[in-house]
């Protein structure tokens, strides 16, 4: 499994009581954004169709830790030598880098399926691109919300 | 075999009188002196068997008042449906007499006079003696006690012991199965001592160990009562390591699962249960949505957003239940079951009035012992109000106004912020303010009131992230609980609009003057989530202000402006 995921140079604030406000307090840097994101998918695929369906993107809707945020990736495929999934890329259109992760399989995987942890800087949309080995494109999204914390209830 | 007209019927608040037509609003009864135990017990008893249900206790031993909100907005589909309604609207929907006892229990307005003739709710001692009569009248071995969480937290006592006062009242009402959520602000280690020594079950499918992922508490635990088999799926709440501290519990993940919902719903039938129930903490709005994505639960028994709804709830076949909070009201739900499935039910939501109970010896006995040793700190006069002080609302409460106001003086703050909890009790005028009251509103883990700089720009930003928590239109996005309350500052707040739009004219009160989106404010807050937060506990400051300004006189909270409900 290869990342491409940039450290962000932000660091955390962590003493005292403003590390409640950490994530909203952030200085603001230079943050990727939707078109950023496009870019990225154009430079792999150009301006191939890419179609809704066939990605089960799990993302938590909250991030318990902006830090370490859980990602499940499964794509529909038989994954025969006649019909598999070749590639999964994961971008995250609020951070300072879009990419995030991306992974290469062969039929032999028995399934396209992949989890790991993302580091997000803020509430932003987590857009997942598969490629299926006859050429066609999918694509799902999620939004993950990077929230500074305090309670109710 | 149980007509589920007649039932739907029998759960309408104006039908709180089942059999006793004739006497009239229950309300009038009640100030006449004449609500008895038995009107509050009148039931009727249907089905194959009975749950109990309680929640949101708060940790609250003696009887207390507690006034509902008279502003809790709804935003999305959630405008306008219950809960989502407050006084007149709320009487209106549940036909409720204005003034009648079931209006003091549900909706706000008028609360003082009430307050008067319908005293004070709850006690542990009163829901005793409604929880024995019903198993003496049901037979023990067809009702099924369930406690939804929240039951932990909020009071001295439980601080003190470390919430074993409660886990002993738990244990003496035959609580059979709970959830959590504040449970965790006592440490994983603590919780799971508890848990594993706890006559019932601490059900949790939503919380894993956050490595492998393995399940940290039962999932789900089945029940027989009257021959049904009631499956009971914990759900806790799915964003406690965000509005709590994390770092007590740093090798727990929650989150809502909802596939993880559904897999526990299929197993349980394939197991044979003709009965599923999801004990949730995820809040009403929460729970509603889940309802409609869910299928096969037959009931979701739901918590954290303290809401008391006097009918049962229903989404396609799923009946809601939401039961209120802090010991005011018992929920009992009686279930019909056939051929494996529910045919059935009849709901009551009881208010629990603790002048018309008769208090259970056993109970009574029980929560003296656990008093007494703090009954001095308890019974500690620290002032008095000639305020009605309470905390329910989205925007502000007049009990945070107090201790926003003591954050101000006592910590030298410009601005002062009190978190959006929706628990602690209410005094009405010419109470005293006792030790007692003030640990009700404040008593937790991480009480240390921090004092810091922000800017302007970062308080927007703050209270931008929480309106998103409380106002975002999908639910699955929302964390429950009220707004942060805020001092020495004014806002406009449009509710209807996204993320970041939603707060404009932040004011400076004293000055009158707009805040400087770059200049640094002195903040004082409590209950940081944050590990290493220094400072007095919170109930010092107050007590503090108290004892400085001896008599509590407010002046109504005109500072936060709200649009777009």
């Amino acid at each position: 499994m290869s990342s491409t995921f940039t450290p962000s140079r932000r660091t955390v604030l962590s003493a005292g009581a403003i590390a409640a406000f950490a994530a909203a307090l952030a200085p603001r840097l230079a943050f990727a954004d939707e078109k950023m994101v496009a870019d990225e998918i154009k430079k792999l695929y150009g301006d191939k169709k890419i179609d809704a369906g066939k990605i089960k993107l799990d993302v938590p809707q909250i991030a318990e830790n902006g830090l370490v945020v859980p990602i499940t990736v499964d794509v529909e495929s038989p994954m025969t030598d006649a019909d598999f999934v070749k590639a999964v890329h994961v971008f995250a259109d609020g951070n300072p880098q879009p990419g995030v992760v991306s992974y290469t399989f062969t039929p032999d995987c028995g399934k396209a399926s992949a989890s790991t942890r993302m580091r997000l800087a803020q509430t932003q949309n987590v857009v997942c691109i598969a490629e299926m080995s006859n050429g066609a494109l999918y694509t799902a999204k999620a939004e993950v919300k990077v929230t500074i914390g305090g309670c109710g209830g | 075999m149980i007509d589920r007209r007649q039932f739907l019927q029998a759960t309408a608040a104006a039908s709180l009188l089942v059999g006793a037509a004739g006497l009239g609003p229950l309300g009038r009864v009640a100030a006449q002196q004449r609500l008895t135990q038995a009107d509050l017990l009148r039931f009727g008893a249907a089905g194959t068997f009975t749950l109990l249900y309680m929640t949101d206790l708060h940790a609250q031993l003696p009887p207390l008042y507690f006034r509902e909100p008279s502003i809790n907005l709804g935003v999305g589909e959630a405008r306008g449906r219950p809960p989502h309604l407050t006084d007149e609207a709320f009487r209106t929907r549940f036909k409720v007499a204005a003034g009648s006892a079931d209006a003091y229990a549900l909706t706000s307005d008028d609360f003082i006079a009430l307050a008067k003739s319908y005293g004070r709710m709850g006690g542990v001692d009163r829901l005793a003696t409604l929880i024995k009569a019903i198993r003496a009248e049901r037979g023990a071995d067809k009702v099924l006690l369930l406690d939804g969480g929240d039951t932990w937290q909020g009071s001295w006592t439980s601080l003190k012991t470390n919430a074993q006062d409660m886990v002993d009242v738990q244990a003496a009402l035959g609580v059979e199965a709970m959830t959590g959520h504040w449970e965790f602000t006592y440490g994983a280690d603590r919780v799971k001592e508890i848990v594993d020594k706890a006559p019932f079950a601490f059900l949790a499918q939503n919380v894993r160990e956050n490595e492998f992922g393995d399940a940290v508490f039962e999932p789900r635990k089945t029940f027989e009562k009257g021959g049904a088999k009631i499956a009971v799926i914990g759900q806790a709440f799915p964003r406690t390591p965000i509005s709590n501290p994390a770092w007590m519990i740093p090798k727990w993940e929650f989150g809502l699962r909802e596939d993880d919902v559904q897999k526990q719903v299929d197993e349980a039938r394939a197991e044979g249960a003709d009965v599923v129930v999801l004990l949730s903490h995820n809040g009403y709005d929460v729970d509603y949505k889940m309802a409609g994505r869910v299928k096969g639960l037959d009931v979701i028994l739901a918590a954290h957003t303290h809401d008391a709804i006097p009918e049962a709830q229903q989404v396609g076949s799923t009946l809601i239940i939401a039961a209120g909070s802090h010991g005011k009201f018992l929920a009992r739900l009686d279930l019909d079951v056939k051929d494996k499935k529910v045919s059935g039910y009849r709901f009551r939501l009881i208010p629990v009035f603790s002048d018309a109970i008769a208090p259970d010896a056993e109970m009574a006995a029980l929560v003296g012992k656990i008093r007494a040793p703090f009954e001095k700190d308890l019974a500690r006069e620290l002032g008095r109000t000639e305020t009605l002080l309470y905390r329910r609302g989205n925007f502000n409460g007049t009990f945070d106004d107090l201790i926003c106001q003591a954050m101000l003086k006592q910590r030298d703050a410009e601005i002062s912020l009190s978190p959006g909890f929706r628990w602690g009790g209410t005094l009405t005028p010419g109470d005293a303010i006792t030790f007692d009251a003030l640990a009700n509103a404040t008593a937790m883990t991480y009480p240390a009131c921090y004092r810091m700089e922000m800017t302007g720009a970062q308080m927007k930003a703050v209270l931008e992230d929480v309106a998103d928590n409380i106002f975002h239109p999908d639910p699955y996005f929302q964390g429950g609980g009220d707004m942060v309350r805020v001092g020495g500052v004014g806002y406009s707040i449009d509710v209807s609009k996204p993320v970041n739009q939603r707060i404009s004219g932040l004011t400076e009160l004293k000055t009158g003057k707009p805040l400087d989106a770059d200049r640094k404010y002195v903040v004082a807050g409590w209950a940081s989530v944050n590990k290493g937060t220094e400072g007095p506990p919170i109930w010092d400051v107050v007590e503090k202000h108290l004892a400085d300004v001896k008599t509590v006189r407010l002046e109504p909270n005109t500072s936060v402006k709200v649009t777009g409900a």
